[in-house]
This record gives C-alpha cells, sequence and structure tokens, in this order.
C-alpha cells in the first residue's frame, strides 16, 4: 500500500531481488516463467504511461497474463464507483490487482473491502507511490552505494506529490536527508515533520547535495490554482538548469519520476547530461516491479505490500 | 381527595436547571403536563421507578438534519424523530438545506405536520436565510415565523457575502430573529475534506484550515456590532472561534454559539486511515481546538450543546475519503458522549443538562426544557453510569455513518417522555 508499511529490511531485500531482475530485461530473450499461469489486472483510473507499460512490461516478462483497464474505457465513466469496479474485478479472480487512483487512500480502501485479492498500490492521489520510489531507491544504490547520510534535494509541487510523499517516509527507514525546495504555496502545512528541511531558495539547497530530484510540474495546477504566477517565473526560480547543475558539482545525481517538462522543471541540457539518471529510473522500475510481482504473487506469502496484513517483517528471511 | 394519575416516575434525581432543582423527587405527569413536583397525593396509573436515575427535562437538540423532504433514503422525520426519542431527546430543531429548502412557509408547516404526525418529538424547523441556500435573496421572515420557523440558517453553507450577511442581521433583528451562521470562508476551505495540518499532509489530502472558521466569525462579529442583531455560531470548533465568540459577549454583544459533542471528544487523529465516518464540517480539529472548545463549554461561552446530526448513506460514505459526504449521525450518541464532561470534571450535572435544554430553549424562545408545575411533560429518564456498546446497525437513524461504532458509551437513556407519553423505553437487550 506504500512505503509507510515496509521496513528497512524489506525495501533493502526488495532492491536486492530487484537488481537480480535486470539481468532478464537485459538479454534478447526477455521472458522467464515465474508467473506463468497468473492473472495481472492493471485498473488504471488515472492516465499514465510509464507506470502502467511499466507494469504490464513486467508482468510480461513474467509470464503473467496482464490485462490494462484504463479509467477512460472503464465503467467509471457510467458512473460505477470505484469499489464496485474493484469488486468486479475481484470476481474475476485475478491474482493481484495493480491499482492507479486519483484519491488519497483509495487503495487501501479497496484493500479494505477485497480482502482475497492482493493489491499493489500504482499512485493514490496526492499519498503515496511506492513503486516509484522503490525504483529512485535502486537507481540510488547502484550509483552512490548506500543510502545513509545521503542527502537529496527534492524540488517542486511538495503539496500534491505522492512521490515526494513516499520519498519523506523512504528517508526516515533508509537514513538519507531530504531537504525540500517550494514556495509556500506548493509546500503542505506542518511538512518538516517529517524530519525534513525546507527550504524556498533553491540555489541555498544545492549545495553539498547527492542527489537533486525534479517534480513534475503539472501546469494547470500551478496557475488555475494561483500556486505559481507563471511557468517562466516557475522555471527562473525552481527549474534546474546548467548553472544550477554545476553549483551541485560532478557528483550530483540528477533524477525525475517523469514525464518531464523540458524547459519548466528542468532543461534540456540537464536532463540528458551524463548525471541524469532519468532513464536508469525507468529501466529499473520494471526491474523493480518484476521483484514485486514475483514476490507478491509467487511466494505463497501473504502480500507483503498488502494492507491488512499485520506480519509481513516475518516473511523476509 | 386522591387524584388520579396517569403517570408518576418516583424516586429519581431530579435535574432541572431551570429551577435550580438537584434532588429526589417524584414527579407527576397527567394529561400532558406536569402537574406536581414531590408530595401528591395522586393514584398514578403507571408508576416508573427512577431510583438511581436522573430524571430531567426532555432534551433539545437544536442542530439536526432531517432529510425530509427530499433525501428520505438518508432520514426522514420519522426515523430521526425515534433517533432522538432513543437519545432523551424531546426537541429537536431541523435545518433548512432540504429539497425543497425551508425557505417558504408551506415547507415549514408541511414539515410540522408530519412531526405532529409521527407524534414521538417536538419539532421546530429552522427556516432558510437566503432563498434556495442560495446566499442572494433573504426569505420571507416574517412570514416563516409565523409558519413556525424559530430561526435563520443557511447551515450546511456558510452566509458567505459580507453584504448579504449584513442585510440577513439587519432584517432578522429588526425582528428579533436570531441568525445562526455555518462558520466556513469557502474560498479558503475549498477542496478540504478535514482539518488542515499534520494528518492530512500525511494522508495527502486537502485541509480546511482554522483560519476559514475564524476569519468569517471575525467578520461576522464586526456585523454583529453594526447591526445590533443576535448572531449564534453554529457547531463552533477552533480555538480563535471560541475566542472571539468569548470576547464578543464580554463586549456585551448578543453573539452565542454551540458545539458538536464530537468536537469536544474528538479529533483529526480520527480521519487516520482514511475513516469518512470521521469527516464532517466543519472537520475534527486538533487537541488544543478541542481543549479550547471544552474550556468554552466550562466557562460559559459556549451555552448550547447540539449534535449537528447529519444522516448519510452508506453509498456516500463508503467512497473514499475525498468522495465522502460531510457529517455523522449524533442524535442517538449526545448525552453518553456529553456525560464526558461531568466524568472529567469540567462541568456539574446541572451545567451539562442547561445546555441541552433550558440553554437552547431560551436561546430560541421554544415552550420546552423545565419540569415547572404546568410544563409540558417532556422528560428523559437516564442512567448515567451504565455502559453499552455503540453497534451502529441497532441506530434507529436510517443511517449509520458514526464514528463510535464499536465504542464504549457511559450513560443510558432508560425512558423518554414526550408530551405524557412513554415514547421510548429501554429494552432489556438495549445496546448489546
Amino acid at each position: 500500500m506504500g512505503i509507510a508499511d515496509l521496513s528497512s529490511d524489506d525495501i533493502m531485500w526488495l532492491l536486492q531481488l530487484g537488481e537480480s531482475m535486470l539481468d532478464i530485461n537485459r538479454r534478447s530473450i526477455k521472458k522467464a516463467p515465474t508467473l506463468r499461469g497468473k492473472t495481472i489486472i492493471n485498473l488504471f483510473f488515472e492516465n499514465s504511461t510509464r507506470t502502467r507499460t511499466s507494469f504490464e512490461i513486467a508482468g510480461k516478462r513474467l509470464s503473467a497474463d496482464v490485462i490494462n483497464i484504463s479509467a477512460s474505457t472503464s465503467a467509471t465513466k457510467k458512473g460505477e464507483s470505484l469499489l464496485d469496479t474493484g469488486q468486479t474485478l475481484a470476481a474475476m479472480q485475478p491474482h493481484l490487482l495493480v491499482v492507479r487512483h486519483g484519491l488519497a487512500g483509495s487503495c487501501a480502501f479497496l484493500a479494505e473491502y477485497l480482502q482475497n485479492t492482493a493489491i499493489i498500490n500504482a499512485g493514490d492521489g496526492s499519498h503515496e507511490h511506492p513503486t516509484q520510489i522503490l525504483t529512485d531507491l535502486l537507481t540510488i544504490q547502484q550509483s552512490l552505494g548506500s543510502f545513509e547520510g545521503k542527502i537529496m534535494t527534492l524540488v517542486g509541487d511538495i503539496a500534491h506529490s505522492r512521490v515526494a510523499r513516499s520519498h519523506l517516509l523512504a528517508a526516515k527507514i533508509m537514513g538519507y536527508h531530504i531537504r525540500l525546495v517550494a514556495p509556500k504555496t506548493l509546500l503542505p502545512l506542518h511538512v518538516a515533520r517529517y524530519g525534513c528541511s525546507v527550504y524556498h531558495d533553491f540555489d541555498a539547497a544545492i549545495p553539498g547535495s547527492d542527489i537533486i530530484y525534479m517534480l513534475r510540474v503539472q501546469n494547470e495546477r500551478l496557475t488555475s490554482a494561483c500556486c505559481f504566477p507563471s511557468i517562466r517565473e516557475y522555471h527562473e526560480a525552481y527549474g534546474l538548469h546548467r548553472a544550477r547543475q554545476r553549483m551541485a558539482g560532478d557528483h550530483c545525481l540528477i533524477m525525475h519520476p517523469g514525464p518531464m517538462n523540458r524547459g519548466v522543471e528542468i532543461s534540456s541540457d540537464v536532463a540528458d547530461s551524463l548525471n541524469s539518471r532519468v532513464l536508469h529510473q525507468v529501466e529499473n522500475g520494471v526491474s523493480i516491479r518484476m521483484a514485486l510481482l514475483t514476490h507478491l504473487i509467487n511466494a505463497n506469502n501473504p502480500p507483503m505490500l498488502a494492507h491488512n496484513n499485520e506480519d509481513e517483517d516475518d516473511d523476509e528471511d | 381527595m386522591t387524584m388520579k394519575i396517569e403517570l408518576l416516575i418516583r424516586g429519581g434525581h431530579v435535574v432541572d436547571p431551570a429551577h435550580h432543582i438537584d434532588a429526589i423527587h417524584d414527579v407527576w405527569i397527567h394529561d400532558g403536563h406536569i402537574v406536581a413536583m414531590g408530595d401528591y397525593d395522586g393514584k398514578p396509573q403507571r408508576t416508573i421507578d427512577a431510583q438511581g436515575l436522573i430524571v430531567c427535562p426532555g432534551l433539545i437538540d437544536m442542530h439536526v438534519h432531517l432529510r425530509e423532504p427530499g433525501a428520505e433514503w438518508k432520514e426522514d422525520i420519522e426515523s430521526g424523530s425515534r433517533a432522538a426519542v432513543a437519545g432523551g431527546v424531546t426537541t429537536m430543531c431541523c435545518m433548512p438545506n432540504t429539497n425543497p429548502t425551508l425557505d417558504h412557509a408551506g415547507v415549514i408547516t408541511q414539515v410540522k405536520m408530519r412531526a405532529q404526525q409521527v407524534g414521538l418529538c417536538h419539532l421546530h424547523p429552522i427556516a432558510a436565510v437566503t432563498r434556495h441556500l442560495a446566499g442572494k435573496q433573504l426569505t420571507e421572515m416574517r412570514e416563516l415565523v409565523r409558519a413556525g420557523a424559530v430561526a435563520f440558517s443557511d447551515d450546511g453553507k456558510p452566509i458567505w457575502h459580507a453584504g448579504v450577511m449584513r442585510k440577513a442581521l439587519e432584517y432578522a433583528s429588526s425582528f428579533g430573529f436570531l441568525v445562526i451562521q455555518h462558520a466556513e470562508e469557502p474560498t479558503l476551505t475549498d477542496g478540504g475534506v478535514m482539518n488542515e495540518g499534520w494528518v492530512a499532509t500525511q494522508l495527502g489530502v486537502a485541509g480546511m484550515p482554522v483560519e476559514s472558521e475564524d476569519s468569517i466569525i471575525a467578520r461576522d462579529v464586526m456585523l454583529t456590532r453594526l447591526t445590533g442583531a443576535r448572531y449564534h455560531v453554529a457547531h463552533i470548533s477552533t480555538q480563535g472561534a471560541v475566542a472571539q465568540v468569548r470576547s464578543a459577549q464580554a463586549e456585551g454583544l448578543l453573539v452565542s454559539c454551540e458545539a458538536a459533542p464530537h468536537h469536544f471528544a474528538l479529533t483529526e487523529e480520527e480521519v487516520i486511515g482514511y475513516r469518512s465516518d470521521a469527516k464532517m464540517s466543519p472537520p475534527l480539529r486538533t487537541e488544543k481546538d478541542r481543549l479550547a472548545v471544552i474550556e468554552g463549554l466550562r466557562d460559559g461561552t459556549v451555552t448550547v450543546i447540539a449534535t449537528d446530526h447529519a444522516p448519510h448513506h452508506i453509498d456516500d460514505k463508503r467512497c473514499g475519503l475525498e468522495c465522502a459526504a460531510f457529517g455523522i449521525v449524533g442524535l442517538e450518541t449526545m448525552l453518553p458522549i456529553s456525560l464526558m464532561l461531568v466524568r472529567d470534571g469540567v462541568l456539574t450535572l446541572p451545567q451539562l443538562i442547561a445546555k441541552m435544554t433550558i440553554n437552547p430553549a431560551q436561546l430560541l424562545n421554544l415552550p420546552a426544557g423545565s419540569l415547572a408545575k404546568g410544563a409540558v411533560a417532556d422528560v428523559c429518564v437516564f442512567d448515567p453510569d451504565a455502559t453499552w456498546l455503540l453497534n451502529r446497525d441497532t441506530l434507529r437513524s436510517k443511517s449509520h455513518n458514526t464514528p463510535w461504532h464499536g465504542k464504549t458509551m457511559q450513560g443510558q437513556v432508560c425512558y423518554t417522555i414526550m408530551a405524557g407519553n412513554i415514547v421510548f423505553e429501554k429494552t432489556s437487550n438495549e445496546g448489546l
């Protein structure tokens, strides 16, 4: 359901499993029989190309039958409730539901009523996006080796970001430090209670950063909700461009969960630079999702990320 | 000569704050009225043994939503009345956000007639301040009062427009009418589903800041000063709001307020886990606000306890926190939850009972709230110590949206008497 449900050992174990999946993805015949005969439904109420594709590829490479349902084709447009859609699909006896929904808590809500169906949270409103964060952690581990004491500078619309919330939780678990950078209009109240630092001045937050993590800017959110006056001013204040990357130094990784708005939160030269890990994140995303699918479906384990599983920690050893 | 008497409530501890009675007395009831308290030479047809129980005026809940007309699948006047008397409430004031809204005399008359047909609980409607609750044109207040309205409110929505609010206060106060405000600045709460703060931040949902409540009250207090009107804040929930009402009262303005049990019993932490049964407007606030509301109750700033009983169908609640409707049912839990204030030493029992009887009666000029000789015999008999488990499936209300499901209640209504008739009697398996 969320990073909040995981321990440091859980995460390290999943990263290790994810790392081992990289091989399958890189060889010429990208298919393993691990999940043959298993059914996975990707239930996406929000538009998402990369997360959905990533889950789809992950499932298919493990030989599972993957069905994609997106909001535009689903019955929700006809007034069917989230619960009815969930129950209907669960009645078709899939092994796993992957759910992306615009409401915070929607996956936990479904899990409460679909007790016999494993669910992966592929993003619930502004709450959590756990698979993205595991992906990011694998990417960081590959480049930096460890998490302890590392500084991640996280920039953008923190208030509406599930990626930011999940990273704030993961930082506490894995021991890295987060510097949030945003104007107050894009920060939720009391956010410093996560144990992070809060900056309104991007330049002040850059020195010492090991990772600069840029969040996607949603134009409509910025201007119509009065969170920011213009894209132009946003880029000037909070965009990552060459000069800021130079301030950060050569060692600093550049990350972005995608899709990027080039010229808004990140300029092209930075996005395509040597230190950019954006495409590594995408590649690792498939591996991590393969790891999760394998773990949740195949191991006969109780679903580790499912909401109502209390003793998940015991299953890891 | 020994009189034939319909009902005797014998040996109970009578608490009638209107007359400073706080002692063991017999209460004699005949022909729908209280005929005597104490010794009386009568031969009762029926006797209620109230030894060890509290006998007080039937409770008044001046803030309920009965959903009739227009949303009878959530609640209607009959089911709402059953819920009321099960909670010891014999007088309710229903809010006008029905469909059609209570903004015409005909609808007021209809609602009153339905309550009389049901015959369980007195019902006094609160009419809309503006037509269709649209916040623009004032209702025909004089005619609405003639039809039976006892106050005015656009509850559910604030009277947001300052100019309209000024006119409403001016017009209403020209005739002594009370205006009740749902204090919420909508441009600050837009999209919010709970209190803005640490819990909302962690859940990733939009919040409603305390400033949305405080700022409207600040403005309204100024307008009350300008107009000399009587102004009442519904369901007060913040530290700042209580402080403003307190200082307005100290200044001598005719400002009053009510608090709902959930706002002095629960905090925003209740929403953790995306619990839609803890979603209401104004939202559950922080512990600091909860304690401020309690302090307001203690020092007399908050004179009334009212539930904001807001029934919602399970389909409107079982759809995730952000989609769920605002509001919880409260009629059947008002007394046990409020008794917490006595157990915690915040209020004496007479002080607490006053906030649910004589105080709202005086505020709204209702013929209720006391056990004086000659008064209509509305009586609540309850056991202040009895504990019981709240099961939402046994609530009389058609809707079961309560945050107290599965919780132990202390204080149980044994008998409710309305106009001399026993309209509720605890059965042996009550609360099981």
